[in-house]
């Protein structure tokens, strides 16, 4: 009705919006397709690096020296060398695995998940996280091929057709695990080098030396940005995105039960696959955040990597945070439900036995530090952030520990109990581990775009236009 | 195109504008005129634009059809393994439980269903895709490298039944792009 008075003249807005019904945005405005382009490429082209990604380069190539030194020691002597012995046979192998795999599983929950739910401030970090996922899953690997004791037999592992006409055993939840686990590094690779090709292929038109050109090119595969190509390249993504998302809920679903289907006390629990998948989510945003907090401010990447990204991975470590919190009181609440005495054994045991410490210290970072994400002012600051993504680091990892030698130290015989602590070569295994993840970190945001230029640039306001925007 | 074989003449005309809309109204309008072999590029996936040039599938549907054949053969295959290794080959005793215990092979079936099916999606789409192509004429193009920052662009095939090469670039030249080359083989 065209007499009517507009809404906003009945009731002018006399007074400034306060701050914080303002929007942050996932790009900083004043960006063009070019900008965005440059500025993340750049990274990349350019011929130096920052002072600090050397220093992290030659500290986290100390870390792979120390884990090729310890696997050279595990091969000559074998598994020994680690503080396990009976009662307690698996210690920081299968420990270091699970924390690594949850660490992998936000990366696919940031690029598959979060793609399917349209959460369109994912574009800026779901390349980053994926790159985190694959080094995550690659150093989760070592383990449990090592922990075998003959790495060297590991392909007995695959089922193929052997003159000891022998097959492996299909109904054994550590085959399972092989699946599982080899599918997942497999897809989440493919994932991560689909979403690649168009960022390659503008790496290869932008760069200046040859060598650059040759490989950036054929990594590319003749990437020309097609019109019918990039009909099949989105509808590939998004199915390839459909398809990791029940992949990953089954990858830790998996990995639980290698604990779940034992008959132990502290393991034999249905509520273990959705614990395990919120707590892989919950370790592995608090590493994302670990991660990118240095790195945007390292390569000034704030317009792209905002407040927002950090706000909200601060949001979802809240609220798997809270899931991993429930998990623990309904421990303690089936323990006691159960009417079983061991059951019950292992729950006070856990908390007031020997290793009672590692369960207060549990507590502290898994069930109080994120509460602090309970507060805006947390949210919103990068130091509170990363001291609650810290805490998480170490509570996902004690939490393993305290699943894992907790309920295997006292046996259902007393002359069966044990104690079980990590040796050296046992922490200089973890800390190569470490090593090799941040060294193929570094590696990556040297050699490849670390946010996907291409689906920045389809969050600019200039992408959204439509040919009726010719005249609007 | 074949090993070998070195073509020669013209490819098309290629005609290079600066905005997502720029390049969606002018593929319609070659469209509208009759063309039916061109080709758009973009540095980022315009809605729709795949329609323009003259692409018929719609929605997800070959994709797709790809990637559940591929998962139906990986769910199957997978299954098919477990219980050909632990019923026929070398079947185990495990607890007096039956040789063909088929519930505890149902997350290596369902993991090998999806390794299949992502394997479908990645190789089948670069397959359609003709991917890869390191050669292609519209390289030749010098100012092609901008098609992956900023630029977009329309090429008209030379194969294209009504081409002629002074009607096409008169045709591209009204559409105000900002510049109108031809295309070498």
């Amino acid at each position: 009705m065209p007499d009517q008075t507009p809404a906003h003249e009945i009731r002018p807005v006399t007074q400034e919006i306060p701050e914080r019904f303002i929007p942050v945005p996932t790009v900083e405005p004043g960006h063009t397709f070019a900008s965005v382009t440059d500025h993340i490429s750049a990274i990349v082209l350019r011929k130096k690096m920052p002072f600090l990604w050397w220093v992290g380069l030659a500290a986290s190539c100390f870390g792979v020296m120390v884990l090729t030194a310890t696997i050279g020691k595990l091969v000559l002597v074998g598994v020994g060398i680690w503080g396990i012995n009976h009662p307690i046979g698996w210690g920081f192998d299968i420990l270091n695995f699970v924390w690594w795999i949850g660490i992998g599983h936000a990366g696919t929950l940031i690029s598959a998940i979060l793609l399917l739910l349209r959460q369109e401030w994912r574009t800026s970090i779901n390349r980053f996280a994926e790159a985190m996922t694959l080094f995550a899953v690659s150093a989760a690997g070592l383990y449990p091929a090592l922990h075998t004791g003959r790495p060297w037999y590991d392909f007995w592992l695959f089922p193929y057709p052997n003159t000891m006409t022998l097959w492996p055993q299909f109904r054994s939840p550590l085959m399972w695990d092989v699946f599982a686990v080899s599918t997942y590094a497999t897809v989440s690779a493919l994932f991560w080098y689909v979403g690649l090709i168009p960022d390659l292929a503008t790496l290869r038109d932008r760069a200046r030396g040859k060598i650059a050109r040759v490989i950036y090119g054929m990594l590319s595969l003749g990437w020309r940005g097609s019109a019918k190509h990039w009909f099949r390249y989105e509808s590939t993504y998004l199915l390839l995105a459909g398809l990791s998302t029940p992949l990953v809920l089954s990858v830790h679903t998996i990995v639980s039960f290698d604990f779940a289907v034992a008959q132990l006390p502290g393991w034999h629990a249905t509520f273990f696959p959705p614990y395990f998948v919120a707590g892989a989510v919950y370790a592995g945003f608090a590493m994302v955040l670990t991660l990118a907090i240095p790195a945007r401010k390292m390569f000034h990447l704030e317009d792209f990597i905002t407040m927002k990204h950090l706000e909200n991975m601060g949001k979802i470590m809240l609220a798997t945070g809270l899931i991993v919190f429930y998990s623990y009181c309904m421990e303690a609440f089936f323990a006691y439900y159960s009417g079983n005495n061991f059951e019950r054994y292992m729950w006070i045991n856990r908390v007031s036995g020997p290793y009672w410490k590692m369960y207060a210290m549990l507590i502290i970072c898994n069930g109080v530090a994120p509460q602090m994400m309970w507060f805006r002012r947390m949210r919103t600051s990068t130091a509170g952030l990363f001291a609650v993504a810290m805490f998480v680091n170490v509570g996902m990892w004690l939490e393993r520990f305290v699943i894992i030698p907790t309920s295997l130290h006292r046996d259902f015989l007393p002359s069966s109990w044990g104690m079980y602590h990590g040796t050296r070569w046992d922490w200089g295994m973890f800390i190569g581990s470490m090593g090799l993840f941040f060294f193929l970190l570094f590696l990556f945001v040297r050699f490849l775009p670390m946010i996907s230029i291409f689906e920045m640039r389809t969050m600019l306001p200039e992408a959204q236009a439509h040919p009726e925007g010719h005249e609007a | 195109m074949a090993i070998g074989k070195v073509r020669t003449g013209t490819y098309g005309v290629i005609a290079e504008f600066s905005s997502p809309a720029d390049l969606t109204a002018a593929a319609e309008a070659a469209r509208d005129a009759g063309y039916t072999e061109m080709d758009a590029f973009s540095p980022f996936p315009i809605h729709n634009l795949h329609e323009a040039v003259g692409m018929k599938s719609t929605g997800l549907s070959s994709m797709s059809a790809l990637v559940l054949i591929g998962g139906i053969i990986g769910g199957i295959g997978g299954f098919f393994m477990c219980w050909y290794a632990n019923v026929i080959s070398y079947p185990l005793n495990i607890g007096g439980k039956p040789f063909n215990s088929w519930p505890a092979w149902i997350p290596i079936t369902f993991e090998c269903a999806i390794l299949m099916a992502a394997f479908a999606a990645v190789f089948g789409m670069l397959a359609l895709n003709g991917l890869p192509m390191p050669y292609h004429p519209v390289f030749n193009v010098k100012r092609f490298d901008q098609a992956s920052r900023d630029k977009f662009f329309l090429v008209i095939q030379a194969r294209d039944p009504k081409f002629d090469l002074d009607t096409v670039w008169k045709f591209l030249e009204a559409l105000h792009p900002r510049e109108v080359v031809d295309v070498p083989w």
